[in-house]
């Protein structure tokens, strides 16, 4: 699309459709929104584009199109930049020339400064223009921004070169010389746009994170339909739909492995490094990448249901809240332009009353300018967002996603971490740990008994024994007359052979001996926190297997590291007394609270809340959802569901408990970045203002060009964003 | 003496001027088709700057930035979790769905110019 005309033109097509309330066109971006009172099929506007001779494709309304437009701004920016600094560069070298008393043999003074009048129109045409434009329209609203200041700032310099151009002779009766200030003026604009040209490159960058989670959707997939397999873009699918997802491909949607197997690269989403291995019925992650072998899965959600878009909205929202340490920043910046130009007043006064008469108004004048030019809200207002933005974007890459500012800032200053045990620090899943078989008992013999048996059983722990004995290589055997002893266990009839499996008591009840030489063992398990179950075959006990649930490999280095953070970690469990304090001992938590019922979890949070702790509660989000409430921060571990991201301040996409000091980590190292950037974003302005005023010029004979307070106002936009992007190097600790 | 007197009467106006400002006169939205809809100008500001919403009921507010100014090229509501870009001379349109009764504030990108959403 070339021009305006064409633009309305589309704007009118989309106008005839039925259903539209509204449709604007943009000759620019060429881009259409379209509002309409009922849904519309995206094939009756493309439609009535192309009626009038132009394509269109419809863009999914949740995509933002937000970078293109940022990009293009930047352009555009950039080119207006170096527009500006020919004529800028000419000015400034004349304005040097001047100072040359040779230079007025050549050409007069008067010849001069016309000269640098023709040429410090077009900058403040091209370059300058929009501030003042801005600034009319911010006054009109009473409002007062940094296109104010830069506007009168510059504004003052140029109007008073312009009179001392053409009238000069009006100093002159005055006693003055009618000194010019073009190359003042045209060196704040352009220093300003350069430094507005950084600061846009460096915001650009503030939202990479956002980018890269956007850029994990895969655009197209393979899809069986009526028998045939075709490739359709990715907003055709539907739910029910069924994928064939070949190795090394992208998982195109949120789906369910119906067929075959493979290990899938989960880290894009999960940060988890190591492949995940995914058999038939396993959920498929849309985005993550399957490495090894081919499946077909049938689509479970589509479009913003999927749980990337749930992760992007996720990371928008937080990145869009509001820390409350922004609050005095806030009310600062309100009052700050209006200040602003209040001491510029004083201080033009000040000088004006104070300098020798021929020296006076050009002082005053002077560092009415500076003080304009120098001040800097734009730096104040960035300061928070902009850390608050690489911060929560840069916890997406390691599956650490931060509900809002608010939960990021509460979480540097917790003292106490709760960890629930089943789930978090364990795997929350039973394992035979031991067998132990008496004298001339064939351990694969048992274990095909023992698996006949168990998967006849819905049993937590049959299921795990079933598991087990099944990766033995054990056989299953015919089962009859198979009695369930609820709370005890369960007996039937195997090749004749009577089997018992269940706990001491159900044995003791079948009049079946306890075999003395297991019990050293069984002591010994016990104090491990195992559970023990029993088997005996045709009334002599046989055998003893221990389950435990197992501690989650990086669990004890967690912790370690959240001790070494100077955080009091205390366990949480609902287990037995012995169970718990076995596994708080495996991991080094001293501080064990056992047979807590889960409604009781919130009151001891509560309790340590009223001892003056700030309380981070780490659990799986679902049963432990009133607890994380009442902590202070909620962190739900390893699961990506959206009850848990709803209920959590802090959901950690893994398993991985090491993701919790590092989640606080990530959270103190964004806290001080804003703090560093709030420090100095304030003490420029502190220090800047007087130094621009001219206070020390009397003590310390230090006094400001405007020039450099221009340069210095650029640039204190640019640091704090260049500080807030540190956070993208931030490394975790281990 | 001429400039300490103008410099006192412009302090004095400035300070009027921006900090004793009338108090905005919130604008209802008005509902077509079950959706209420606003259209808002920015232009050194928000024009209306209080949209006043009925709870419940879908928002369709579009923003017209009429200017190129920097100042205003982000908007944030967040309440609402929403930060976006809007193109100079284009209108933009954002949906909210105001399910909490109060007052929601919205705000430039660097959060000087601001609004409010009164939810009733």
């Amino acid at each position: 699309m070339t021009c305006t005309s064409c633009a309305r033109t589309v704007e009118n097509a989309l106008r005839t459709v039925d259903g539209v309330t509204n449709a604007t066109v943009s000759p620019v971006t060429d881009k259409a929104v379209v509002t309409s009172s009922k849904p519309l099929e995206s094939g009756t506007l493309t439609q009535a584009v192309s009626g009038v001779g132009y394509s269109a494709s419809v863009i999914e309304q949740d995509a933002p199109s937000d970078e293109s437009f940022k990009l293009e701004a930047h352009r555009r920016l950039l080119k207006r930049f170096w527009t500006i600094v020919p004529f800028a560069a000419i000015v400034m070298i004349s304005g040097m020339l001047m100072l040359v008393p040779s230079v007025y043999d050549v050409i007069s003074e008067s010849a001069l400064n016309w000269i640098q009048l023709a040429l410090t129109i077009p900058v403040m045409w091209i370059g300058g223009r929009d501030f003042f434009v801005a600034a009319w329209s911010a006054t009109r609203h009473r409002l007062a921004t940094m296109d104010t200041l830069v506007a009168i700032g510059t504004g003052t310099a140029f109007v008073y070169s312009i009179v001392a151009t053409v009238i000069p002779d009006v100093f002159r009766s005055m006693g003055q010389h009618p000194h010019v200030y073009f190359d003042t003026t045209v060196v704040i604009i352009t220093l300003i746009t350069l430094g507005k040209v950084l600061e846009d490159k460096a915001k650009l960058k503030t939202s990479d994170a956002m980018k890269r989670l956007l850029g994990l959707q895969p655009t197209v997939a393979r899809v069986r339909r009526n028998g045939v397999d075709a490739d359709v873009p990715i907003n055709t699918l539907v739910q029910g739909d069924v994928l064939i997802i070949r190795p090394g491909e992208r998982i195109p949607t949120d789906a369910r492995i119906t067929e075959g197997g493979t290990s899938v690269d989960e880290s894009m989403i999960t940060g988890e490094s190591l492949p995940v291995e995914k058999k038939t019925g396993d959920r498929l992650i849309g985005a993550t990448i399957n490495r090894s072998g081919a499946v077909t899965a049938t689509v479970e959600s589509v479009g913003k249901d999927t749980m990337l878009s749930q992760i992007v909205r996720l990371v928008e929202r937080a990145q869009t809240s509001k820390a409350p340490i922004q609050k005095l920043a806030d009310v600062i910046s309100s009052w700050f332009v209006p200040i602003v130009l209040i001491i510029a007043v004083i201080t033009f006064v000040v000088w004006f009353s104070v300098m020798p008469y021929d020296l006076r108004l050009t002082t005053a004048l002077i560092n009415l300018v500076s003080v304009l030019i120098i001040a800097c809200p734009c730096a104040l207002g960035l300061a928070t967002p902009t850390a608050i933005m690489v911060g929560t974007g840069k916890g997406t890459e390691f599956g650490l996603l931060i509900r809002n500012a608010e939960a990021l800032e509460l979480a540097h200053k917790v003292t106490t971490i709760v960890l629930d045990k089943t789930g978090t620090i364990t795997n929350g899943e039973l394992v035979v740990t031991d067998v132990a078989v008496g004298d001339g008992v064939d351990k694969q013999t048992l274990l095909s008994h023992v698996l006949s048996l168990e998967s006849r059983s819905e049993h937590p722990l049959a299921q795990a024994i079933v598991r087990y004995a099944n990766e033995q290589g054990a056989a299953t055997l015919g089962v009859s007359d198979i009695v369930v002893e609820p709370g005890h266990g369960i007996r039937a009839t195997i090749d004749g052979a009577e089997v018992v499996i269940g706990t001491s008591a159900l044995l003791t009840v079948r009049e079946v001996a306890i075999n003395d030489r297991f019990n050293k063992q069984i002591e010994q398990w016990r104090e491990q926190a195992q559970t023990v179950l029993h088997v005996a075959i045709n009334g002599t006990h046989a055998a003893v297997i221990s389950l435990a649930d197992t501690v989650r490999p990086t669990s004890a280095q967690a912790i370690a590291s959240l001790k070494s953070m100077g955080l009091k970690v205390i366990l949480l469990s609902g287990d037995n007394k012995a169970t718990a304090a076995a596994i708080g001992k495996s991991v080094g938590i001293d501080d064990v609270r056992a047979e807590v019922l889960p409604a009781d979890k919130s009151e001891v949070i509560m309790s340590l809340q009223a001892q003056g702790h700030i309380v981070a509660m780490v659990g799986d989000g679902i049963n432990d959802a009133p607890a994380l409430a009442t902590a202070d921060v909620g962190i739900a571990i390893g699961s990506g569901t959206d009850v848990a991201m709803e209920a959590a301040d802090i959901t950690l996409m893994n398993s991985d408990l090491r993701n919790v000091p590092h989640a606080l980590q990530l959270s103190r190292a964004t806290m001080s970045n804003i703090k560093q950037n709030l420090f100095f974003a304030f003490i420029y302005n502190i220090l800047g203002i007087p130094l621009a005023a001219g206070v020390f010029i009397p003590a310390f004979g230090i006094a400001l060009d405007p020039a450099f307070a221009a340069a210095a106002m650029g640039l204190s936009s640019v640091s704090v964003v260049a500080n807030a992007l540190r956070l993208r190097s931030f490394k975790f600790r281990a | 003496m001429v400039v300490l007197f103008v410099g006192i009467a412009l302090v004095t106006a400035i300070a009027i001027y921006f900090f004793v400002k009338p108090e905005n006169v919130a604008i209802d939205a008005h509902t077509v088709d079950g959706v209420q809809e606003q259209t808002i100008t920015v232009k050194g500001g928000y024009n209306p700057a209080e949209i006043r919403l009925k709870k419940g009921i879908p928002a369709r507010l579009t923003f017209f930035r009429d200017e190129t100014t920097s100042c205003s090229e982000e908007i944030v509501f967040p309440d609402f979790g929403i930060r976006r870009m809007l193109p100079a001379f284009e209108n933009t349109v954002i949906e909210i769905f105001p399910d909490e009764a109060g007052t929601h504030e919205f705000a430039c990108g660097m959060n000087m110019l601001h609004g409010k959403l009164i939810v009733e």
